[in-house]
């Protein structure tokens, strides 16, 4: 029975970290024995026995990959109850099935959590100045809610609409009901009067998709487990070995690999 | 009391492609240069861990903070317009550099048609051919007078490319050979030879070798890492006006940059500008940069707020069609195309680079019979491998549902075996299509928003379903499993990225009366102001507008020098 550690370590081994000297001749580094520009040239050290790359080594203060727990799977801004309700809905949207992990076991409801506690979630670069006026489709959202305020919102009509429908909540729902009660939303079947139903379906969906394939370090993929699904090889330094060749799965490595190993 | 500083010879309002090409050319020839620039200082090393999806193509972080401005949009003048609160059809760039940073880096000249876009339409289908509202007009200068300086911009940057069979004639090859085909490519570029198309490689800013250019400066080769728009280059590859023309102009010891420098008036008197008057964003303070001559390059909204705030130009009025400053505005029709469905082949999608590429411009320009069809000009067609990233790119085939069981299993199904192929179409400018000041909304100096008033119109309709047909075709020859293409062009929105190829506002031309600028990029009514940048373009071409622009920079640099020399109006 494999180690969890060790398996981490060999995910790593898999990973061709592409010898220095290799990427300095292929990116041309040496141009007429000048050293080019660019940030990998200023930030490659000479390789000595003590920061070298070996996955899984003594620890260090960046770690190696496999030795870092994560203590982020706790909410920084949902309730109890909306994190359940998050999770049974992102579930139905990206369900687990033979493909691979669904929304919940990548770690989606806590990648949403971490979103809308940040600058996302209060939309701090958009333009949330007055005065608002509804407009036509094509001129975009003009509300004045955060996005923080329409998950509020969007989770407790999700609630509401169960009750009424189903006499019973979100989550306590079979996934057929659920599914039906999100078809309402996106359908616009269900109207509410302070948001867009349909619009924070949307915002749902996408924010699905964005916590099954962000890297890992934002709380979602969990494992790069999404990237592994897809055969996304994920934060790769380079492709000009592969570029001109056929497809070929490569196993995935992530922003924290990357920085680890430099 | 707004403190004066000590007078320059020029000032250049915004340092990205145009005043980065600009500061490099009058700072070599002597002159001392201010650059001023809204946003904060970039370099190469900041893009070290800049393999980040979520963080600079879905939360665009290099881009312009919208909570500070903005754009205002309406689709014509019987709405009112309302601001563009996220981003969504185009994205603004800031900070040095600009969107020069986070480009892809396709680089294409305009055909000889365009130049003289109006003259040869009429000479070859009739008045008739232009309908009523399209305000299409010769550029005043010709793609022969062009061709040097799309030459220098190719060489500064290095252009990785083979000719273009259906192109402009071409003084010299490009510096750099082509980018490597990969097996997409290939599929593509032997479709289209069966079907008799003429395509050829890309033209490329992200370098397929090691480069040094004409100025000294040496950049490494393109690693194909998928990364490259919205994303900053961090190897140097991708051409970057922060690696290739500042550094030059820097080195002169003439070129004084200042970052976090947002100009808000380009002052003048009697005709002539006496230099610009700026905020500066960090602390609040109202300067004063007195200068002998002032170079607007600050994208094309922004050239045109300057312009109607400080008072310079005649503003254009859509109901009399009367004035320049706002007029002529166009942007770019993207939508026509097709995406192929492949069940027994996988692609290495994973992997590509910003101007990786095939294209083709059999349908583009006047180089097609247009007599039968009711359109004019049209795109250049390309198969691009830019990097599916992941996020992003959940393509299944039309029919299938968007979310749950069916979505996720065909969207993890169809991951590597999805390519499209693309028309980048022109487009074409009406009377009704302008730039001018929102009455209401404020960015947050407290002046007025630029407000978009553009539609699509029959034209691009008929353009993009036409060229959707033509990109159908090619992925049939492809021998895809299934194809989805465009069936209607819709209502243009500003909620879904199209591009940030946003041209006009202050267009060139060989007479006042329909132009803001003269073919040195002089204004007729300020002689020694210069207003460069897309905002230039009577129209866009059926391609991306950087060499074009690059090209105006220096055509720009050298009148700005002519105007130095001998002063007044150099056309």
């Amino acid at each position: 029975m494999a180690d969890p550690n060790q398996k981490g370590r060999s995910d790593n081994q898999k990973v061709e970290q592409p010898s220095r000297r290799k990427f300095l001749v292929q990116a041309g580094y040496a141009v007429g024995g000048v050293i080019v520009g660019g940030a990998i040239g200023s930030l490659i050290r000479r390789p000595t026995k003590k920061n070298e790359a070996a996955p899984g080594a003594s620890p260090s203060p960046s770690g190696g990959a496999a030795e870092v727990k994560s203590y982020n799977r706790a909410p920084m801004f949902f309730t109890q109850e909306q994190l359940n309700i998050v999770s049974a809905a992102t579930e139905r949207i990206f369900p687990s099935d033979d493909a691979g992990p669904g929304a919940l076991a990548l770690g989606v409801p806590f990648f949403i959590d971490h979103q809308l506690a940040g600058e996302w979630g209060f939309n701090s670069r958009e333009y949330m100045s007055p005065p608002f006026y509804s407009g036509e489709k094509v001129q975009g959202y003009q509300g004045r809610l955060k996005r923080r305020e329409m998950f509020e919102i969007g989770l407790r009509e999700l609630e509401n609409y169960s009750q009424t429908k189903f006499k019973k909540g979100f989550a306590e729902l079979a996934p057929e009901q659920q599914d039906e009660v999100l078809k309402a939303f996106e359908s616009d079947e269900v109207k509410l009067t302070t948001i867009s139903a349909s619009g924070f379906f949307k915002m749902l969906r996408s924010s699905t998709l964005e916590g099954a394939y962000s890297d890992p370090l934002y709380g979602g993929n969990a494992d790069m487990n999404g990237w592994k699904m897809k055969s996304y090889p994920g934060n790769q330094m380079s492709y000009t070995d592969v570029i001109d060749k056929d497809f070929a799965v490569i196993a995935p490595s992530s922003l924290q690999d990357h920085l680890s190993a430099h | 009391m707004a403190k004066t500083l000590p007078k320059t010879d020029v000032v250049i309002v915004g340092v990205g492609w145009a005043g980065g090409i600009i500061a490099s050319e009058l700072t070599k020839s002597g002159l001392n240069v201010v650059g001023l620039e809204r946003g904060k200082e970039r370099k190469t090393e900041d893009y070290f861990m800049v393999h980040d999806e979520l963080r600079y193509a879905l939360r665009y972080e290099l881009m312009q903070d919208l909570s500070k401005d903005t754009v205002t949009f309406r689709s014509t003048e019987k709405i009112r317009a309302l601001p563009m609160r996220s981003y969504g059809s185009f994205l603004l760039g800031e900070g040095l550099g600009g969107a020069g940073v986070h480009w892809n880096g396709q680089t294409y000249r305009f055909l000889p048609y365009d130049f003289e876009i109006r003259s040869k339409t009429i000479e070859r289908y009739g008045k008739g051919k232009i309908p009523d509202g399209m305000t299409i007009q010769d550029w005043g200068i010709t793609y022969d007078e062009m061709e040097p300086y799309y030459d220098k911009f190719e060489k500064l940057t290095g252009i990785s490319g083979e000719p273009n069979p259906l192109g402009g004639k071409r003084s010299a090859g490009y510096p750099t050979p082509p980018m490597k085909k990969s097996p997409a490519l290939s599929l593509f570029a032997d479709a289209a030879s069966k079907l008799k198309l003429h395509p050829y490689m890309m033209p490329s800013a992200n370098l397929s070798e090691p480069y040094t250019n004409p100025d000294g400066i040496s950049r490494a080769a393109c690693q194909y890492c998928a990364y490259c728009e919205r994303f900053g280059c961090e190897y140097g590859a991708k051409a970057d006006p922060v690696v290739t023309v500042l550094p030059v102009a820097l080195k002169t010891g003439k070129f004084e940059i200042r970052t976090h420098s947002h100009v808000r008036r380009i002052l003048h008197k009697g005709g002539k500008a006496t230099g610009v008057m700026y905020t500066d964003v960090t602390t609040g303070e109202e300067l004063i940069q007195p200068a002998d001559i002032v170079v607007v390059t600050s994208y094309v909204f922004n050239n045109v707020k300057l312009l109607l705030m400080s008072g310079l130009g005649k503003p254009y009025d859509a109901a009399s069609g009367t004035g320049v400053i706002g007029r002529n505005y166009a942007y770019q029709v993207l939508k026509g195309n097709a995406a192929g469905f492949f069940d027994e082949k996988q692609f290495n999608t994973f992997a590509g680079a910003g101007s990786l590429g095939v294209t083709l411009d059999d349908y583009n320009g006047d180089n097609f019979d247009h007599t039968d069809l009711k359109f004019i000009h049209g795109g250049s067609i390309s198969l691009s491998q830019t990097g599916m990233r992941p996020i992003a790119n959940n393509p299944v085939p039309a029919g299938t549902a968007t979310w749950g069981a069916e979505f996720k299993a065909n969207s993890v199904k169809y991951a590597n075996r999805v390519l499209s192929v693309g028309g980048q179409g022109s487009c074409m400018p009406f009377r009704h299509h302008f730039l001018d000041l929102d009455p209401t909304y404020k960015d947050a100096y407290g002046d007025p928003l630029v407000r978009l008033t553009f539609d699509f119109e029959e034209q691009d309709r008929q353009l993009a379903l036409y060229l959707s047909g033509k990109c159908a075709e090619i992925m049939k020859e492809m021998g895809a499993s299934h194809i989805d293409q465009l069936k209607e062009l819709g209502p243009y929105e500003i909620t879904t990225y199209q591009s940030t190829h946003n041209t006009g506002g202050v267009v060139m031309g060989a007479t006042p009366d329909t132009s803001a600028v003269n073919t040195y990029l002089q204004m007729w009514d300020a002689e020694n102001v210069f207003v460069v940048g897309a905002s230039a373009f009577p129209h866009n071409s059926g391609y991306n507008p950087t060499d074009t622009v690059g090209a105006l920079a220096y055509r720009a640099s050298e009148g700005i020098l002519k105007y130095r020399q001998k002063g007044g109006k150099l056309v």
